[in-house]
C-alpha cells in the first residue's frame, strides 16, 4: 500500500514528494526547456515577430516567477503573508540575476475575512514592495465561501529585466567554488511554528522574511562571476544544496560549524526535533562563487543591514562517483554525512 | 548554548582516542578468540538517529559495529495497533491527536496520512496536553490521543488522563498501544542468533526507571551495559566505557551497569512518573512487531481509568491485519539484519514509500540508514567516512569494510558499491 493516489500535505513541502510531483506531472505534462532548469525563476527570450527581417532584429531577455502564499498564521513574528508575497517572488526574480521589476498580486478571499486584516495585508504589500523598489501593475480577486479557504491566499508573479548581467543559473556551480548563505538559518521556519497556537511553546524569533534584491545586486556588484543564488525556503539549506549539486553535476560540502544559527532558533530545533538544515527561511541567500571572488562577495553580504551575519559555508567538489549522494556535511565533530532532503512533512519526534 | 559544550570537537577527539585504543586491545583479544568484531547495540530510536546524524560510526574504528535494537516507539507497534488506530478514523464526530511521527506509518490497507487526504481528522500535536486542549476547546468531539510510547511517553500520557479524569472530560480518550524497555531487553539478551557484546541503554528511559531497573543485565547475563545521553560525546563516552567494561570482563571481572549520562539519569529513576504510570496502568503482554508477544511488556487501563481507553469507548472496525511481504522491520529491529541487508531497503522501501514503519518514523533505524546513507555499513565499519565528503572513489565509505571481517553479515563489499538508493528519486 501507500502508493499515495491522492494528494497529501508532504505533496507540498519542498523535499522529495514535491521533487516526484513536479517531474512526473507537470514537467512531464507540459514542461517548456525554460521549465526544466530547475532555477527559480524562467529566463525567457521576448522577440518582435512582426519584424522586417532586414536589419537586426529586437530580443531581449526577462526573468519570470510565480508564486502562491498559504502561511498560517497569516500574521507572525517579523511578518505577515503580505510581506511574504512579495518578498517570495522579488527574492525568486532575484536568483537570476535580474533586478525585480514589475509584480502582480491575485488574492483568493474567504468569506467573512475582516476588512480590516486585508487592509493591514495590503498595507504590508507595499510597503515590502517599496522597500524592494518594484511596481505592482496588475492583480485578480476571488472570493471563496466560508470554510473553503484560510482566510486569504495571495499568488504573486513578476518579472525583471537584465540589464548587462547575464542570467546566472545552478548549472554553472563548479568544483572548488565556496558557498555562502547571507545570515542565520531557521528564523521563519521557527516563527512561524511558535506563532501557532496548538503549539505551547513561546520563542522571542522573529521570521527573517525580507526582498534580497538589493543584497543580491552588490553580490554581484563585487564578485561578477557569482555562479548562481538560490533562496532556501521550503526544504531548507538542505534541499537547496542538493538541488544545486544535481542541476550543476557536482557535490557539494557543508560545513555544519561555519553555518549561522541564532541560540533561540537552535533550541527551539532541537526541542522539536527538527533538523536545521531542512527548515524553511524567507530572507536568506545562498551564493555560489569562485574561490578568488569568495571573501568579496561576503563582504558586500555583511555590508547589507540584510546579511550581517553572512558565512562561508561549504564548498563545491568534483561529482560524486554514480549512485552516490551528492550534498555533505561535515558534523561539528568532523564526522561526515549526508546533507539529506525532507521526505515527507517536518515531523516532530515522538519520545 | 548548553550543548556546545556536549559537541566540543577536541573533548570529542581525546574520546575518539581513547574509544581507538581500548578497541586495539579489544582487537588483540579477538584475534586470540575468532576474529570476530564487537556487537554493540543500541535500543533507544533517538540514539540511532543520533548516531547517524553526527557522524558517529564515521569516528569508531573497524572492528567496532554498530547495531539497532527495538528502541523505536512506532516501529515495534505491530500492525494490529496501527490498524486499530487507523480504524478510529472512520468513527464519526471524531479528531485524532496524534505524534506526527504516526502519520505516516503504513497499517494493512492505508495511513492516517492518508486518511487525513480522504477527510478524517487528524491532527498532529507535540504533547498530549495539547490534545487535552482541544478536548475541552470542542465539547461537541471526540478527541482520542494516540499512546505510542516507551517509559519516557507513558507517565506524562498518564498525567494528562488524570488530569483529565480530575476535570471530568469526557470527550477525551487514549489509546494505549504503551511498551516497556526491560521485558523486551530480556528477550534480546535470550536471542542466540544475535549474540551482542554490549548494550548502549537508552537516555530518557533510563531517567524514568532508574540505573538499577537494568541490574539484571549484569548480574543474570554478564551483559555490558551502558547508560547514556544524545549527544555526541555522551554517545562517545558510552561506547569508551562499554568497551572498558568488555575489557574487563575478559580479565573475569564482574560487571555493574555503567551510567554515563548521570547529569539526568539516577540509580532509582523518577519515582513520581513510575508512580504516575501504575496508578492509570497495569502491565499486560503486548505484541511486538518482530519480537512477537513479550509477557508484561505492555501496559492498559486499570479498571478504575477504563473510560479513558478509546478501545472500550468506540466499537472499532478494524480490519483484518496484513503484512507485508518482503518487510523486513521484524529482522532489523532484532538486530539481525542491518537495514541495507534487506532486499527492500531504498528498491520497493523508501521514506517516500516505505513499506514499513522503520522507513519511516524519525526513529526508525531504516530511516536513518537512508536518510544517512550508511550503505558500508556491512563490515561494521558504517558511515560516511571523511573521504566520502572529498567526492573521491572512497566516498563509498566500504574501504574499511573490505578489510573488516563480514562474518555475520550478507552483503559482499561489491554488494556495498551499487548504489543503496537512487539519487534522483
Amino acid at each position: 500500500m501507500t502508493n499515495s493516489e491522492q494528494i497529501i500535505m508532504a505533496h507540498g513541502s519542498g523535499g522529495e514528494m514535491m521533487r516526484e510531483l513536479i517531474a512526473k506531472y507537470f514537467v512531464s505534462a507540459y514542461g517548456a526547456a525554460e521549465l526544466k532548469t530547475g532555477d527559480d525563476s524562467a529566463v525567457v527570450t521576448l522577440t518582435a515577430p512582426d519584424q522586417p527581417s532586414q536589419g537586426q532584429q529586437l530580443a531581449f531577455k526577462l526573468a519570470f516567477t510565480t508564486d502562491s502564499y498559504v502561511v498560517t498564521p497569516l500574521f507572525f513574528s517579523g511578518g505577515d503573508i503580505g510581506r511574504l508575497a512579495v518578498s517570495g517572488t522579488v527574492n525568486d526574480l532575484a536568483t537570476s540575476g535580474a533586478t525585480p521589476l514589475y509584480l502582480s498580486v491575485a488574492f483568493i478571499l474567504e468569506e467573512g475575512l475582516p476588512l480590516a486584516t486585508l487592509e493591514a495585508i495590503c498595507a504590508s504589500i507595499a510597503a515590502t514592495a517599496a522597500e524592494a523598489k518594484v511596481s505592482i501593475v496588475t492583480g485578480d480577486t476571488k472570493v471563496v465561501p466560508h470554510g473553503k479557504g484560510d482566510g486569504i491566499y495571495i499568488n504573486t508573479a513578476g518579472v525583471g529585466a537584465f540589464n548587462n548581467q547575464q542570467p546566472l543559473s545552478g548549472r554553472f556551480c563548479q568544483p572548488g567554488d565556496k558557498i555562502l548563505v547571507s545570515g542565520t538559518l531557521g528564523d521563519h521556519g521557527v516563527a512561524i511554528l511558535a506563532a501557532r497556537e496548538t503549539l505551547s511553546f513561546q520563542a522571542e524569533i522573529a521570521s527573517d522574511v525580507a526582498p534580497l534584491n538589493h543584497l543580491v545586486k552588490q553580490v554581484l556588484h563585487a564578485a561578477p562571476q557569482t555562479r548562481c543564488f538560490r533562496d532556501p525556503t521550503r526544504g531548507g539549506l538542505a534541499a537547496t544544496i542538493n538541488e544545486l549539486a544535481s542541476q550543476s553535476q557536482t557535490s557539494m560540502t557543508i560545513d555544519e560549524a561555519a553555518v549561522p544559527v541564532k541560540v533561540a532558533v537552535r533550541g527551539a530545533a532541537e526541542m522539536l526535533g527538527l533538523d536545521i538544515f531542512q527548515i524553511a527561511n524567507e530572507g536568506k541567500m545562498v551564493a555560489v562563487v569562485p574561490p578568488d571572488q569568495a571573501e568579496s562577495a561576503l563582504a558586500a553580504m555583511q555590508a547589507d543591514p540584510l546579511g550581517r551575519d553572512a558565512a562561508i559555508i561549504g564548498e563545491v567538489r568534483e561529482a560524486p562517483p554514480p549512485g552516490l549522494p551528492a550534498a555533505w556535511l561535515r558534523t561539528a565533530l568532523g564526522a561526515t554525512r549526508v546533507l539529506d532532503m525532507l521526505v515527507g512533512e517536518q515531523l516532530p519526534r515522538i519520545c | 548554548m548548553l550543548i556546545d559544550g556536549f559537541r566540543d570537537p577536541s573533548l570529542a577527539e581525546n574520546l575518539v582516542q581513547r574509544v581507538a585504543d581500548t578497541a586495539a586491545v579489544l582487537a588483540e583479544w579477538a584475534q586470540k578468540a575468532d576474529g570476530m568484531e564487537l556487537k554493540l547495540m543500541e535500543v533507544c530510536g533517538t540514539h540511532t538517529m543520533a548516531i547517524a546524524k553526527h557522524g558517529i560510526r564515521s569516528l569508531l574504528p573497524s572492528n567496532i559495529r554498530l547495531l539497532s535494537g527495538p528502541g523505536c516507539p512506532v516501529c515495534v507497534t505491530a500492525n494490529s495497533d496501527i490498524d486499530a488506530i487507523i480504524a478510529l478514523s472512520r468513527v464519526e464526530n471524531l479528531t485524532i491527536a496524534t505524534f506526527g511521527d504516526m502519520l505516516r506509518v503504513p497499517g494493512s490497507s492505508t495511513s492516517l496520512e492518508q486518511r487525513r487526504a480522504e477527510g478524517a481528522s487528524v491532527q498532529v500535536v507535540y504533547s498530549p496536553l495539547d490534545a487535552l486542549r482541544l478536548a475541552e476547546a470542542q465539547p461537541e468531539r471526540q478527541i482520542v490521543f494516540v499512546g505510542v510510547g516507551f517509559e519516557t511517553t507513558s507517565p506524562i500520557i498518564a498525567a494528562t488522563v488524570q488530569r483529565a479524569a480530575a476535570a471530568e472530560l469526557l470527550n477525551f480518550s487514549v489509546l494505549a498501544a504503551f511498551k516497556l524497555v526491560p521485558p523486551a531487553l530480556q528477550v534480546l539478551l535470550e536471542d542466540p542468533e544475535l549474540a551482542l557484546d554490549g548494550l548502549i541503554l537508552p537516555g530518557h528511559v533510563s531517567t524514568i526507571l532508574g540505573v538499577e531497573a537494568y541490574d539484571f543485565i549484569a548480574e543474570q547475563y554478564n551483559m555490558p551495559a551502558v547508560i547514556t545521553g544524545f549527544e555526541p560525546l555522551d554517545i562517545l563516552a558510552g561506547i569508551d566505557m562499554l568497551l572498558e567494561q568488555i575489557l574487563s570482563r575478559q580479565q573475569g571481572d564482574s560487571l555493574r551497569i555503567g551510567n554515563a549520562y548521570a547529569r539526568s539519569v539516577q540509580a532509582t529513576g523518577n519515582q513520581q512518573a513510575r508512580q504516575s504510570i501504575d496508578t492509570v496502568f497495569q502491565p499486560v503482554d503486548a505484541t511486538w512487531r518482530g519480537l512477537g508477544v513479550i509477557p508484561a511488556s505492555g501496559l492498559a487501563f486499570r479498571p478504575e481509568f477504563a473510560r479513558y481507553d478509546a478501545t472500550q469507548r468506540f466499537e472499532l472496525d478494524i480490519e483484518p491485519t496484513v503484512e507485508v511481504r518482503g518487510c523486513r522491520c521484524g529482522d532489523v529491529l532484532r538486530g539481525i539484519i542491518v537495514p541495507p541487508e534487506c532486499p527492500q531497503f531504498g528498491r520497493a522501501c523508501t521514506p517516500t514509500r516505505p513499506l514499513g514503519p522503520c522507513m519511516v518514523s524519525s526513529e526508525g533505524s531504516c530511516a536513518a540508514y537512508y536518510r544517512y546513507n550508511i550503505g558500508g555499513v556491512a563490515g561494521g565499519v558504517g558511515g560516511v567516512g571523511a573521504a566520502g565528503a572529498a567526492g573521491t572513489a572512497d566516498a563509498t565509505g566500504i574501504a574499511g569494510a573490505a578489510g573488516a571481517a563480514t562474518t555475520t553479515s550478507a552483503l559482499s563489499p561489491s554488494d556495498c558499491t551499487e548504489p543503496i538508493f537512487p539519487l534522483n528519486t
